[in-house]
């Protein structure tokens, strides 16, 4: 047995082991952390699989900001009245079946896959030349299926709007605070040190997705948090969600993305089709955008409804 | 000479492998959460850095060490200030996990 060989069952071990103990753990508040560390732990299988693309977004988006929200989701929940009873045996044999049988089907599916898999690599690398870019997902994820993208950073919006729903009437169009009880000392500290190097990182992300690992949501997830660290600090704070700049700039990415598939139509003969030898600087023009999307809602998410009243 | 450095590797590596688990353990055995905090900011800073300094001769010079020196600096960085609020929460008696 190599050592690598080793390291992977390991790293399988752990990952099994972590999920067992998420779902085992009666309080919800260590479930999260458990679903984290499951996370980080899921990115190095990705790392293992040698797609660091899928590691970033695993902990950055999966990890990171999920958890983040599940979080605070779970410190919600402390606060409320636990008045609803649990549910019932039936429902909870119900849901363990249903959750067994999805397990078996997926697990069903890898294991008859054909040997060698049915796979669209070598047409997706044989044509990443004519897209001008050097990193294949980023070429799958803007130009071969560019309208999945398209479609993910519009459901971000409606993600948004839920979470907004649930703001009381009053409180409509006014801004949602995220803070520390005590934002002094060490977070402040943090949250003036970090976010310039983070603000780097996030771009060099997205920046670079051309050639190299990252992408507009990678990018994203990390700026997202820089946001909210200082959020957090108290050094910012959260603008009213009525105030028409954010408004423009949780849609830019989405915006530019449609304009400049309809101009393909045109240019191009598709929708979403770029025009031959602007695509990689039309590439970059969306990814931009969507990153700034991306960053803000990921963030305002993370932040909840609004809470003060507009004044 | 390649031989010194992966024999100096191994032990600083092993050295950092062997704080995790003394921090792991104390983590686990220790009574109280300040008490806790100071066996894992162990496997953190002593630790990650002794891996990180047995991973250095193994590293292309000078992108890839400065970026192992820069993930122990952030890693430092965060532990502290974690511990710093955590150590706070628990002073003032606020619920501590």
């Amino acid at each position: 047995m190599t050592l690598a060989l080793a390291v992977d069952i390991g790293l399988a071990l752990l990952v099994l082991a972590v999920a067992g103990w998420t779902i085992a753990v009666r309080d919800t508040f260590a479930a999260v952390i458990g679903f984290v560390a499951y996370g980080l732990l899921l990115a190095l299988v990705w790392v293992r699989l040698a797609a660091p693309d899928v590691a970033l977004t695993e902990a950055a988006v999966g990890s990171g900001l999920t958890g983040l929200l599940l979080l605070s989701a779970s410190a919600r929940l402390r606060h409320a009245k636990t008045s609803a009873a649990p549910p019932g045996p039936v429902l909870q044999w119900a849901a363990g079946a249903l959750c067994i049988l999805i397990a078996a089907g997926l697990a069903a599916l890898v294991l008859l896959l054909p040997d060698p898999a049915p796979t669209l690599a070598p047409a997706a690398v044989a044509h990443l030349p004519a897209t001008g870019l050097g990193n294949p997902v980023t070429g799958v994820l803007m130009v071969y299926r560019a309208i999945d993208t398209f479609l993910e950073s519009v459901v971000l919006l409606p993600a948004l709007l839920g979470v907004w729903s649930l703001a009381s009437e009053g409180d409509w169009g006014g801004a949602p605070i995220l803070r520390h009880p005590r934002p002094d000392g060490a977070l402040t500290l943090m949250a003036q040190v970090l976010p310039p190097l983070g603000i780097i990182v996030g771009v060099y992300l997205c920046w670079n997705s051309a050639d190299h690992p990252g992408g507009a949501f990678q990018g994203g997830a990390v700026l997202a948090a820089m946001w909210v660290l200082a959020l957090l600090a108290g050094l910012v704070d959260a603008p009213p969600i009525r105030q028409r700049g954010l408004r423009v700039l949780l849609v830019a990415g989405a915006a530019v993305l449609l304009a400049v598939g309809l101009a393909g139509i045109g240019l191009a003969g598709a929708f979403l089709a770029y025009p031959e030898h602007y695509s990689k600087p039309l590439i970059l023009a969306i990814e931009m955008a969507l990153v700034l999307s991306i960053a803000v809602a990921l963030a305002l998410l993370v932040a909840g409804p609004p809470v003060r009243t507009p004044s | 000479m390649s031989f010194v450095l992966d024999l100096f590797t191994m032990g600083a590596v092993l050295a950092g492998a062997l704080f995790f688990l003394a921090g792991t353990v104390g983590l686990l055995r220790f009574p109280d959460p300040l008490t806790r905090l100071h066996a894992l900011t162990k496997a953190d800073n002593l630790g990650l850095g002794l891996i990180v300094i047995g991973l250095l001769p193994q590293v292309a010079w000078p992108l890839g060490a400065f970026k192992l020196i820069a993930i122990w600096l952030m890693a430092l960085f965060a532990a502290t200030t974690i511990s710093q609020l955590m150590a706070r929460a628990a002073r003032d008696g606020e619920p501590v996990r």
